[in-house]
């Protein structure tokens, strides 16, 4: 089967006072039809901007420099705007972080689907409607009729974020990127909207690219996993793989930093120093100033992205074995 | 008119300014001042525009007020023409035959000191008032705050025109007007700042050595609100200056005996529509020249002064 | 909110009372009308005569208690000039300013949203920066001027338009409006993008300001990511967002329009309230000054309240929280 979004080498810069910086540097991501792909780092890492990316939405001063992005095997680098909208909210979709902020305050709810309908279909006014009342019911909204003529505020977070997503799948997209969906929201919240964008994902075949900085999240929501740092994949492989034996230190360090039950009572684990700037990253590999495993080798040259059997696929010179976690 | 508050204009000042780091600080921003072209010509022109001014008696090619100089022969001539003495007015004359050139320049020095003198009193006043207030905090504040913004919801130019209506004209009655109208501009702006300095280290320092209030408030708090305060002053020249010549212009401002540039536009608007338009017009580009000046020369110190923007 | 509706009632009321006594104390302490109005010959006799008709030679506080009591059964006094009701000669003025402004409010709405617009969504460009600069113009620019110059280029060399005057008129409702006349319209022109000009310069801004915070906004990119078309996103999202604050400076500044007018008015020998204020002025008619004043501060009164109506039907979230309380 062929994938839905096939990502190769994708950087994108941003024009800034001290020259341009790479934001996203050398990308690659393959998703295949319904997969969920769990897009994993820190704030800055690269992974919201690698969605934009996939959207078409990267604005000035940023551009994409480098690569390809493949959707249902059509290119979408260079490809005009108006090609570009009918993909998107039709096909592709996005669904953003603060429920709070992506509704329009001023316009009402039933405007607000109503014409992410009509961009793309002309259907009625009144069709419309009902289908947004049907999509609202979808995502388990009450009485939807009548919150249709809802304001955003009028909602709770968790209801605006159902709101956004029943926008987001309306067109019954091919591929659903979610930007950190559930991270403004209360836990319990979070817990039910990932059941329910997983289940309606599943229902139509929707691929699902979930960019997040919780572990946690993706643990149990997602078939693969790649994981970010300073703009590129360190690691990226099915999620129990991944999870249960990381072959990057970082990912290591990333999965040692979670709270657990089974190590209760120990420190957690922290990975030291901080984010390096994307202005001056340094030569070699970029986490090799935080790495405990790191050495000369590793400051010399940016490791590249080394193969594995199983799907799995690393950058690192000293990566760690199975036993290595434990250590 | 003198609505206009740079909207945009938060309170700046993110570092204290010391008293012994004001030198390099002064010197580091006149060089970011010069960045840009236009801050060069809108300075170049601003100082030329207050050279002519100041040396108008000694410049003009006429004494525009001395009887004994007009002709009322030359009456109304059109620029260029030459006078029965074979002097050319370059810029035409007046109903009186007064060389409008010559009453240009002497009109160019009334509306500066009018507009400079009011503003250095209601900035003076006004930021006094509004920095003590900030310090004070409590019900003076928020009395003084009242009292602003009440007289800020109003129209300068109403408050200003029924003040000149009941004082009557003249340059000293102007110039209280204006800074009448002007200090609750100079109050808020230096109050914004002020809360946010007053909350900073420095002050609390200084109330920790237990300095007298007056010192604290003028020598601590005050200096440190100046950025902003100089942007604003700077800009409200100009308002003061345009609002000068509409009170004149409305003939309740400066008296026939000293026409600044809003009274000579006055006085040339009644033969306006019988095609002299000279003079009218020539006082009114010298006003504008000077106010698109002094604000290029606002606009940049704006840019300059504040650290926010300067990031 | 009926609590809240007769608070403001009440803080309102004050205003006016406040006002009214600062207008009247300032105006009847200074100058003696007298003076002007009687024959340069007249004795003392007469001009007593004259003074006491006028009421003028009681104490200020008497002629002060005697202006309330008759302010408030809507008598602001007799004009010395015209002799008749000060309040009246205002309210016949009144039609033609408040047409003035009203026009001047569309103009600069018109001229000011789309240049701040499109100011906003490239302003680093040429046209942004453009655009920018000349807001500042119509910001510090002497109104009065611009409005000779207009007369100068329309009325003077192109011949287009009146210089001044009200042009033709037509009774609507016992109200004399010159808008629907094409000499009325022409004369309107003028004076109108006059008085515009100072607020749309002003409309620039906000709606630059706010075109770029909105377009930062997450909401403007969501609706891109639902596909809509950019003219969608600007003139509905973008456009919904940026009046509501237009929409409350704009109605707060109208006053301040209804006040400026008295420039334009005498630029363009325009009849409004503003042209009689000044030739009261000039003629010491303090009743007409007093009227006007108090004219002015309770339509700056009602305006408050009206905008406060504007901007709750604007803004849901206002709406449903003032419906909570």
């Amino acid at each position: 089967m062929s994938p839905v979004l096939e990502v190769r080498d994708l950087a994108v810069s941003f024009g800034t006072r001290e020259g341009a910086v790479r934001a996203v540097d050398g990308v690659s991501l393959t998703v295949k039809r319904g997969e969920v792909l769990g897009l994993v780092g820190e704030s800055g890492s690269g992974k919201s901007v690698t969605g934009l990316s996939i959207m078409g939405l990267i604005d000035a001063p940023g551009r994409i420099t480098a690569g390809s992005i493949k959707f249902e095997g059509r290119e979408l680098v260079g490809l005009p705007e108006k090609e570009l909208r009918t993909l998107r909210g039709r096909r592709i979709a996005m669904i953003f972080q603060d429920p709070m902020t992506t509704l329009n305050p001023v316009l009402r709810v039933d405007t607000q689907m109503i014409e992410a309908i009509r961009a793309h279909e002309a259907v009625s006014e009144k069709a419309a409607r009902d289908r947004a009342a049907r999509a609202l019911a979808r995502v388990g909204i009450p009485s939807p009729e009548e919150r249709l003529q809802s304001y955003p505020h009028q909602f709770s977070g968790g209801m605006r974020q159902r709101v956004a997503i029943a926008i987001a799948l309306l067109h019954g997209p091919a591929l659903l990127v979610a930007d950190e969906p559930t991270t403004a929201l209360d836990v319990t919240i979070q817990a039910q909207i990932l059941a329910e964008v997983q289940q309606l994902c599943a229902e139509t075949g929707t691929a699902l690219v979930w960019v997040t900085h919780d572990l946690a999240v993706v643990a149990g929501l997602a078939d693969r996993i790649a994981v970010m740092y300073a703009g590129r994949i360190v690691e990226d492989g099915p999620v129990d793989g991944v999870l249960d034996s990381p072959r990057h230190p970082y990912t290591a360090g990333l999965i040692g930093s979670v709270p657990s039950r089974n190590r209760r009572g120990s420190p957690l684990a922290q990975i030291p120093g901080m984010t390096p700037s994307l202005a001056n990253l340094p030569p070699g590999c970029a986490f090799a100033p935080r790495c405990p495993r790191a050495d000369a080798a590793c400051r010399i040259e940016a490791p590249p992205l080394l193969a594995e059997t199983g799907g799995r696929a690393f950058r690192c010179i000293h990566p760690l074995t199975a036993e290595g976690v434990a250590a | 008119m003198t609505q206009a508050l740079p909207h945009d204009l938060g309170p700046a000042a993110a570092e204290p300014i010391r008293a012994e780091r004001g030198e390099s600080l002064l010197r580091r921003r006149l060089s970011a001042y010069f960045d840009t072209p236009l801050a060069f010509v809108g300075a170049g022109l601003l100082v030329l525009l207050l050279v002519v001014a100041i040396a108008a008696p000694w410049i003009a090619p006429q004494n525009p007020y001395d009887l004994a100089q007009l002709d009322i022969m030359d009456g109304r001539l059109a620029p260029g023409e030459k006078a029965a003495a074979g002097f050319t007015y370059y810029l035409g004359t007046d109903e009186q035959g007064r060389d409008m050139l010559s009453a240009i320049l002497y009109g160019l020095r009334i509306s500066l000191f009018v507009g400079v003198v009011s503003t250095l009193f209601a900035c003076t006043i006004g930021a006094s008032i509004g920095v003590a207030a900030a310090y004070a905090g409590g019900k003076v504040e928020s009395f003084v705050m009242r009292v602003v913004d009440l007289q800020l919801s109003f129209p300068a130019i109403l408050i200003a025109l029924v003040l000149l209506a009941v004082w009557g004209r003249g340059i000293d009655k102007v110039i209280i007007a204006l800074v009448i109208v002007q200090w609750a501009y100079y109050a808020r702006t230096v109050r914004g700042s002020a809360l946010v300095e007053r909350g900073r280290e420095y002050i609390e320092a200084a109330r920790c050595l237990a300095l007298p209030r007056s010192r604290i408030v003028f020598r601590h708090l005050l200096p440190n609100c100046l950025p902003p305060l100089i942007v604003v002053a700077t800009v409200q020249v100009a308002h003061a200056i345009a609002l000068e010549a509409t009170l004149s212009f409305l003939g309740v401002g400066v008296p026939v005996t000293e026409p600044s540039l809003g009274l000579l536009i006055k006085n040339g608007y009644d033969y306006l529509l019988s095609g002299k338009y000279w003079i009218s017009t020539y006082p009114g580009v010298a006003l504008v020249i000077a106010i698109v000046a002094i604000n290029l020369v606002g606009d940049r110190l704006r840019d300059v002064l504040n650290p926010r923007l300067s990031r | 909110m009926l609590v809240y509706f007769i608070r403001r009632l009440g803080q309102a009321a004050l205003v006016v009372a406040v006002m009214g006594a600062i207008v009247f104390v300032s105006i009847y302490m200074v100058g003696n009308p007298v003076d002007v109005l009687a024959n340069p010959n007249a004795d003392a006799k007469e001009m007593a005569e004259i003074a006491g008709r006028l009421g003028l030679d009681k104490p200020l506080h008497e002629q002060f208690a005697l202006f309330v009591w008759n302010a408030l059964h809507g008598d602001l006094g007799r004009s010395f000039v015209f002799n008749e009701p000060a309040l009246k000669l205002i309210i016949q003025r009144m039609p033609a300013t408040l047409e003035l402004a009203f026009a001047a409010l569309i103009v600069s709405v018109l001229i000011g949203i789309p240049l701040g617009m499109l100011a906003g969504l490239w302003p680093h460009s040429v046209w942004g920066r453009g655009i920018m600069t000349g807001s500042i113009l119509g910001f510090s620019l002497p109104n009065f001027w611009i409005g000779l110059m207009l007369i100068l280029l329309f009325a003077v060399q192109l011949r287009w338009l009146p210089s001044g005057g009200r042009g033709e008129t037509v009774t609507v409702l016992g109200v004399p409006v010159s808008f629907l006349t094409v000499d009325g319209l022409r004369h309107l022109v003028l004076p109108a993008f006059t008085l515009a000009l100072y607020k749309a310069a002003l409309v620039i801004r906000l709606a630059r300001a706010g075109t770029r915070e909105a377009m930062l906004q997450d909401y403007v990119r969501f609706a891109r990511a639902k596909g809509l078309s950019p003219s969608r996103i600007i003139l509905v999202h973008v456009l919904k967002n940026i009046m509501i604050p237009i929409t409350t400076v704009l109605g707060l500044e109208f006053g301040g329009m209804i006040a400026f007018a008295v420039v334009t008015e005498t630029v363009f020998a325009y009849p409004g309230m503003g042209k009689l204020l000044i030739d009261s002025i000039g003629r010491l008619d303090r009743p007409i000054i007093v009227a006007y004043l108090m004219m002015v501060v309770v339509v700056f009164v009602v305006i408050n309240f009206v905008v406060d109506l504007i901007y709750a039907a604007l803004d849901p979230r206002v709406r449903l929280s003032e419906q909570g309380s």
